[in-house]
């Protein structure tokens, strides 16, 4: 039974969602998800592939959502030379339909409560105050009051207007991505391949994320303000054809990844944003599961603190923007202005990077490595490397 | 803006960067409110499946 009032609503039950739900419900807070797909995880829009590291804070690591353990990354420049990294920690592609509803599944067990087939429509107010939301529900429209809603919807993040928060992006921080599930490959299963450079994937990369040692998800992300006249699936299709001239598509799907920095405005009165509804992505690799889920372990406890205390205003809240800026905010802001770098890379240097990284054996070449490479010449841009890494191996251990 | 519903995949590419917020999305369709919308073409050109065509 749905009831009228909660502490907590959250709407959409991604990995950020989902996090945050628990964190909130496990610290004691009721918390209602409110999920417009029929189910958790569906449509995958995503390459699937996350660090062990990342995610294993969150979830005991379980076989039913591991299509593949990733070992080794291939970082192939345009003149066709690759570079092989070893040493950069066990990395995962994921089964996201079933890591999605596990962890829904994770969040009802400490408490929350999980509607789908529920598409949020609006917030409701009263003197400028938000005391719930406005849903659509087996063709109703109902209400549900709280006192904290926690915005966990993703690219289009549209909760966030309906707040007054700016949450639209640039043309240039936003990835637009086509990805095919590929069967019918010979493949390496433990290796993860990326491809640079202009004429291949314009401000971005195409991936071939292996899920067994005959099938891959393999797609490209391209930088919106270079997309126009040819858009992802065209160079998409021409790399398939080259590569993959035999394999068979399997699923097809569209989707948009933020690559900007966070949201200025990420609390306000009784609500707060999480995941890519606030722009929480990595911003170089497009990664954005294990970054929202960060951030919506925060805004969980957060939201929980906020409820006992009977505190539900912007001052209180953000704790949460204070606790994400410490533990990844500031780095992916150095990140974000690193991703500008590579945005308006000559196809000639990321020839010379990829030399650079084959010459450093495979066990010893890093990120780290690469980055310090990539921004050679730069020496701001080379502290603040230096200074972001050392940040996150504190603390994301 | 027109939505071409038989290629939307309904993945919210265009939302995020309408500057208007003219675009609303529900489980099965997405559609741009042309009483909003100022004509930046924005949508037009992220969209992933090429869905977005001028017009009304
Ligand atoms: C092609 C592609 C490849 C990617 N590859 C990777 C990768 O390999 N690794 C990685 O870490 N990240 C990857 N990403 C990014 C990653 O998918 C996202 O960062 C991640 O899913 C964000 O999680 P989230 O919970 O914030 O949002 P989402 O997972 O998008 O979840 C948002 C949820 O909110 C729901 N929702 C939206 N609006 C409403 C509403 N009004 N009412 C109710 N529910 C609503 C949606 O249905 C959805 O279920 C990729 C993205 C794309 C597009
Ligand atoms: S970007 Fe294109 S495919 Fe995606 S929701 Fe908008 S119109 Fe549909
Ligand atoms: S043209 Fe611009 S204002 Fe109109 S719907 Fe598209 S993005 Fe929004």
């Amino acid at each position: 039974m749905i009831k009228d009032r909660y502490d907590v609503v959250v709407i959409g039950a991604g990995p950020a969602g989902s996090v945050a739900a628990r964190y909130a419900a496990e610290n004691g807070a009721s918390v209602l998800m409110l999920e417009r797909d029929r189910e958790p995880g569906i449509p995958v829009r995503c390459a699937e592939g996350v660090s062990h590291n990342g995610i294993a804070p969150f979830i005991d690591i379980d076989k039913r959502w591991i299509a593949s353990q990733i070992d080794i990354a291939m970082l192939t420049s345009p003149n066709g030379e690759s570079a092989l990294m070893h040493n950069n920690g066990i990395g995962y592609v994921l089964e996201r339909r079933i890591f999605d509803t596990a962890l829904c599944e994770l969040a009802a067990k400490h408490g929350a409560q999980l509607v789908t087939k529920a598409n949020a429509l609006d917030l409701i107010k009263e003197n400028d105050k938000i005391i719930g939301v406005k849903y659509r529900y087996m063709g109703k429209t109902r209400e549900v009051k709280c006192d904290i809603v926690i915005a966990a919807d993703g690219t289009e993040s549209r909760v966030g207007r309906w707040a007054g928060i700016k949450t639209a992006v640039a043309l240039r921080d936003i990835d637009t991505c086509v990805q095919y599930t590929l069967a019918g490959l010979d493949i390496k299963k433990d290796t993860c391949e990326f491809y640079f450079g202009n004429e291949v994937s314009p401000g971005g990369y195409i991936w071939i994320f292996p899920k067994s040692d005959s099938t891959a998800n393999v797609g490209i992300g391209i930088s919106g303000h270079l997309s126009h006249e040819k858009g992802p699936r065209e160079y998409l299709d021409k790399f398939v054809a080259q590569k993959f001239p035999n394999a068979t598509i399997t699923y097809t799907v569209y989707g948009g990844v933020p690559t900007a920095a966070t949201l200025e405005e990420i609390v306000k009165d009784n609500i707060m944003l999480v995941g890519d509804a606030a722009r929480q992505v990595n911003p170089i690799t497009g990664g954005g599961v294990v970054q929202g889920m960060i951030a919506a372990s925060i805004a969980g406890k957060v939201a929980a603190e906020a409820i006992k205390k009977g505190r539900f205003d912007a001052k209180f809240l953000k704790k949460y923007r204070k606790e994400w800026d410490k533990t990844l905010g500031n780095t992916q802001k150095i990140m974000h202005s690193m991703k500008e770098k590579f945005l308006f890379m000559t196809d000639e240097r990321f020839n010379n990077l990829v030399n650079f990284c084959k010459k450093i054996p495979s066990d010893k070449f890093s990120l780290k490595a690469l980055f310090t490479e990539a921004v050679k010449g730069d020496p701001k841009l080379m502290l603040d490397v230096a200074k972001s890494f050392v940040v996150s191996k504190i603390k994301l251990k | 803006m027109k939505v071409i519903h038989e290629l939307c995949d309904i993945c919210g590419t265009c939302v995020a960067v309408c500057p208007v917020d003219a675009i609303s999305v529900s489980e099965f369709i997405v559609e741009i409110d042309n009483n909003i919308c100022t004509n930046c073409l924005n949508c037009l050109k992220v969209c992933p499946a090429k869905a977005i065509e001028e017009g009304e």
